[in-house]
């Protein structure tokens, strides 16, 4: 198409969207307004902040820098995609579940950036996690659980059993033998991996964790 | 049969009602282990939020939509001398524009400094101040159109500091404020300082500096107005105070409260950045009543840094008098801020730079003066710890520096002089619980501090510091008699309990502390709970998302909802069971008899069963926080319920060679009175202890002057998010959290607020390790690597290692109030205040000195709180 604008079969999430927009926007504009995904975010519109990432072909970029007509014949995933089902994917669950969301806005592009990551490395390192989301700015966490929830999900995605460490979930003990009524164990309500809500308990069944490196939901 | 209830009970005084003591009074037939209370249950928008579900407001979309985009000024400082839109209106897609003549009327968050309008309709007084607006069909457009605007300024002189703005009385930014260009001149004393002074062993003096920062929230600032029937608008916004929101547009678009409806959609972040009412939320509102669409506006990155209402810059000078065991004797503090073009908070933080400084150690005597001075940059409000993370820097260092200076340990120096809980500060603050020194123990033995302090190699070194932060500001920002915060209930024969509130989720979790106190009441899951909140038209108000309030004035009033809604249940259902209503209990979705387990009734049943007996079923609860004994002018800052404290300690890697330095672990500990839900908590103490480490390593909102050859504009140096510099996953050192339990009488379920006190001692526990590292201080924020090689250069000269302020911007602070201190037999009163009619009916609150024409305009206006008349 001429006259300012381009129109396109964009591959998103599996499926195929049709959209025609002006040619010089970017992926992300396209996104969250012609193809009405919005989950994708804008943080600084220059590339600087991360929340804008998606996948592309399987690969993390930023979509704010990235021109929405060069996506013909790629594979773009974005976190409404993420789920199997209704079941959240273990990275979501364990974001969710330890409190790695706070305000949520970086927390799509840290998600689809961690994807990425496990599927290339599905026992990433302490380092290896924060070198790879080195792009991912975050105001509200300060970071360590978002690091505790990909080392939790990859366990998960391993088929390992996996349990947050008391410390994430309560804080450190106390030293000092000081008298403290912090609960020294999980509550008995605490149940499978982590501490869902009893509503989410039939979501973490239905969807066991997948094979080390497939990805949860099926792709064809 | 029992008489139906026809209304609920009967509306009492807020004032009267008696402090609910959970601890004391607990309820025998409900003592139970608690379901949600205490455990790290998944916060209730947690699924919405990595899901990417969450509606944040850039995410709304409505039929006909249009952009708004703010054109703004070029020029630090000027007059508008004309806009030109001829360009503008010729780009496809333009559909109309406003100017300053068509927002005359001021606002502003506090009564006593409205001095902002929604579009300059005269004088810009900053790079970035909103001068014009146009909107368009698309955003693209809407953009280009903004571009094309032509605006012509004649340039007033630009003032840059606070030394210049006390140097150039004229031209005054604006015609309002204490004298010239000094927006408020505070100067407090509190029992006998000189004498305090001169019984003094020693006496320390330093001055210190903590630079301006801001709050850079991952979403940038959002709003849509949807207009609807004749004269109604819905304004959905990014903002953390929807009810001030509320009142601002009511009185800037001249249209009743009632035609206007405020959602505060999930903020992207908040940190005090979205408390102000703002130009382009007026703007956005104005717009789609005048074009009849629904009408959208985002500000771009670079837009955000021009919003600011972040942190001021404050030069501190302090001096304490302390005697050879460590006691302080007395203490004067002087602080200086640049408050920038507007007023925003700034009052409030002007009091809050000087009222905490007692709270936590024992101060029998002391002394306050501060001043906020108008300059030609973007207005500064709250980030998180409003005012008190500059002070508190230079306590603690002042503190390690006494320390040092009579060979005590830094810990045991604070240990012997921490104030006593429950008591009365010189400045007529009633503290609460006050574990400080389980914190300071805790992050002691976690670091091995008393051993390795002073102890460790050339390079490495550990810091302690304390802080300490209210829970919620006594008093609103409005005066009234009216609660702080409401919820309802409402309940039927579904068993969904709705729950309305007009709290704002920020992502500090207020969401999930509203449905777990609730369902932990009724005994109920969470997904049985739904949630209406931050909605002026269908939720009591509460009054947002600020000073760290919501936990426990929304949980308080979520607490009395919840039991009054038990209490009617537990009526009808004790009538059916022929069992006590005492005797019930609410659990598992359940309410069964506690001396017989199998009978009862499911939730669900035990509601039908009230709704026969009482009909349609609804409860209130609503809190007003207790009165504060301060009765001087100003003492209405710095009041709250109670107060939670924190201590760090930081152990930091020094290069001496470069003056490079990182943090490599930071041990912190909360007195947070009860963890409602440990998982969030920890969250909030993290991001606290994070935003600090950011704070004093990289975050400067810093200005410079463009070459005089461009326009020796006054601009900000770093207006994006690659050069304003926050830290990233790489930067963060580990962090070990103590959660500190020693539950509150004010509190729900004894809880204190986490939002914001962690981030105050990680500054000063920096600076402290890192002289304990290489023996140099650097008395100012943030810590550059060339601070620390200037302040070794002087140590290896033989000068006082040290880098920070050398000066202090010297000011007349106006008369001294005195106000004798609790010790001294005191009342709460100044011995030299006038004691008429308060100005303004405002009890307690900084009423700011007017000009002469704004007080006579104000004396004759009759007192009201009804929104229609501000």
């Amino acid at each position: 198409m001429d006259n300012g604008w381009t129109s396109l079969i964009f591959d998103v999430n599996g499926e195929p969207r049709a959209a025609v927009f002006p040619t010089h926007h970017t992926l992300l504009e396209v996104l969250r307004e012609e193809l009405a995904l919005p989950g994708t975010k804008h943080g600084c519109e220059l590339g600087e902040c991360g929340t804008c990432a998606v996948l592309v072909d399987g690969r993390p970029i930023l979509s704010c820098l990235a021109l929405a007509a060069d996506m013909k014949g790629k594979k773009i995933e974005t976190v409404e995609g993420l789920q199997n089902g209704n079941a959240l994917h273990p990275l979501q669950q364990t974001m969710a579940d330890l409190g790695a969301a706070q305000c949520g806005y970086c927390t799509p592009g840290i998600l689809m950036t961690a994807k990425a990551l496990l599927a290339e490395n599905p026992s990433p390192s302490d380092g290896e996690i924060r070198a790879a989301l080195a792009g991912n700015l975050c105001r509200c966490t300060g970071y360590h659980k978002i690091v505790e929830a990909i080392v939790g999900a990859a366990a998960l995605m391993r088929g390992e059993d996996w349990v947050a460490p008391r410390e994430v979930l309560y804080g450190a003990v106390e030293p000092g033998g000081a008298a403290s009524s912090a609960p020294t164990s999980p509550p008995a309500s605490a149940v499978l991996h982590l501490v869902p809500n009893p509503g989410d308990v039939g979501a973490l069944l239905a969807a066991p964790p997948s094979a080390p490196g497939t990805p949860p939901q099926s792709e064809g | 049969m029992a008489e139906p209830l026809r209304k609920e009970d009967p509306i009492v005084d807020p004032l009267d009602l008696p402090v609910e003591d959970p601890l004391l009074d607990p309820e025998p037939a409900t003592d139970r282990p608690l379901r949600w209370i205490g455990t790290p249950f998944r916060r209730v928008d947690g699924r919405a939020k990595v899901t990417g579900a969450t509606r944040f407001a850039d995410d709304l979309t409505f039929p006909r939509m249009c952009h708004v985009k703010l054109v703004r000024s070029r020029i630090p400082h000027g007059t508008i001398r004309s806009i030109d839109f001829s360009a503008a209106e010729k780009i496809p897609g333009y559909l109309g524009s406003l100017t300053g003549a068509d927002t005359p009327i001021p606002f502003g968050i506090l009564p006593v400094s409205m001095d902002e309008h929604a579009l300059c309709p005269d004088r810009v007084r900053f790079v970035g101040d909103p001068v014009a607006a146009v909107a368009a069909t698309t955003e693209d457009a809407a953009y280009e159109a903004a571009l094309a605007v032509i605006v012509e300024y004649d340039p007033l002189p630009t003032i840059a500091s606070v030394e210049q703005a006390i140097a150039t009385p004229e031209p005054r930014i604006h015609e309002y404020g204490d004298e010239g260009n000094l927006h408020k001149k505070i100067s407090m004393r509190f029992g006998d300082v000189e004498g305090g002074f001169a019984a003094a062993d020693r006496i320390f003096e330093d001055l210190f500096f903590y630079e301006g920062n801001t709050h850079l929230p991952m979403e940038q600032h959002a709003t849509v107005a949807v207009p609807e029937d004749d004269d109604r608008v819905t304004v959905w916004s990014s903002t953390q105070t929807p009810h001030y929101l509320h009142r601002a547009l009511a009185k800037v678009l001249e249209l009743p409260a009632s035609r206007i409806r405020v959602i505060a959609c999930s903020n992207g972040g908040g940190f005090g950045g979205k408390s102000d009412p703002f130009n382009h939320e007026i703007v956005a509102a104005k717009m789609a009543l005048q074009l009849g669409r629904p009408a959208k506006i985002v500000l771009h990155r670079e837009e955000v840094f021009y919003c600011h209402r972040g942190r001021h810059p404050v030069t501190m000078r302090m001096k304490t008098g302390v005697t050879k065991e460590g006691k302080i004797t007395a203490h004067h503090l002087e602080t200086a801020l640049d408050g920038g073009a507007y007023g925003s908070y700034g009052v409030a933080s002007t009091y809050y730079t000087g009222a905490l400084e007692t709270v936590t150690y024992e101060m029998p005597a002391y002394q306050f003066d501060g001043l906020r001075a108008f300059t030609n940059k973007p207005p500064c409000g709250p980030k998180r710890g409003h005012g008190t993370p500059q002070p508190r820097f230079g306590l603690e260092v002042q503190l390690d520096k006494i320390a040092v200076a009579l060979g005590q340990n830094p810990a045991d120096l604070r240990l012997q002089m921490l104030v006593p809980p429950d008591t009365i500060t010189a400045n007529w603050l009633k503290l609460g619980t006050v574990s400080l020194d389980r914190c300071i123990e805790a992050v002691v033995a976690g670091s091995g501090f008393r051993e390795r302090w002073g102890n460790l190699p050339e390079g490495r070194g550990l810091g302690l510091a304390c802080g300490s932060y209210l829970c919620g500001a006594g008093l609103p920002i409005y005066w009234n008699h009216m609660p702080q915060s409401g919820v309802q209930l409402k309940i039927d024969r579904s068993g969904c309990v709705a729950v309305f509130c007009g709290e704002a989720e920020i992502g500090q979790g207020s969401d999930s502390v509203l449905a777990g106190i609730v369902a932990e009441v009724l005994g109920v899951d969470l997904s049985d709970l739904r949630l209406c909140v931050a909605d002026t038209d269908l939720t009591p108000v509460d009054l947002g998302s600020y000073s760290s309030r919501v936990t426990l004035m929304m949980g308080n009033a979520a607490l009395q909802a919840a039991e009054r809604a038990r209490d009617l249940i537990a009526k009808a259902v004790g009538d059916q069971l022929e069992v006590p209503a005492d005797r019930l209990v609410f659990a598992e979705r359940r309410v069964f008899d506690a001396s017989d387990p199998d009978k009862g009734l499911a939730f669900q049943d035990a509601v039908i069963a009230a709704e026969a007996r009482f009909g349609t079923l609804g409860t209130v609860g609503s809190y007003i926080p207790p009165r504060s004994p301060g009765k001087y002018r100003g003492a209405g800052v710095g009041p709250s319920p109670t107060y939670s404290y924190s201590a760090s300690v930081v152990e930091v890697e020094v290069d001496p060679a470069t003056g490079l330095w990182r943090p490599l672990h930071v041990w912190i500990a909360h007195d947070i009175g009860r963890a409602l839900n440990p998982v969030l908590a920890i969250g909030q103490v993290e991001g606290g202890v994070y935003m600090g480490l950011g704070e004093v390593m990289m975050e400067e909102q810093a200005f410079r002057r463009l070459p005089r050859h461009l326009s020796n504009a006054l601009v900000h140096k770093f207006p994006s998010m690659l050069e304003y510099k926050s830290p990233t996953f790489l930067d963060m050192p580990p962090v070990t959290t103590y959660l500190i339990e020693d539950p509150d009488p004010q509190g729900p379920y004894g809880a204190k607020e986490v939002g914001q006190g962690p981030l105050l001692p990680i500054l000063p526990a920096v600076a402290n390790a890192i002289y304990d590292a290489v023996g140099a201080r650097v008395d100012q924020v943030p810590i550059h690597p060339h601070m620390v090689l200037k302040a070794l250069d002087a140590k290896k000269k033989g000068a006082e290692p040290r880098y920070g302020p050398k000066t202090f911007p010297e000011a007349d602070y106006g008369e001294t109030l005195i106000v004798p201190t609790p010790a001294q037999g005191g009342d709460g009163t100044a011995i030299n205040e006038f004691r008429g009619k308060l100005r303004s009916g405002m009890r307690g609150v900084a009423t700011g000195t007017m000009s002469t024409r704004d007080e006579a305009l104000r004396q004759k206006k009759a007192l009201t709180t009804k929104l229609e008349d501000r």
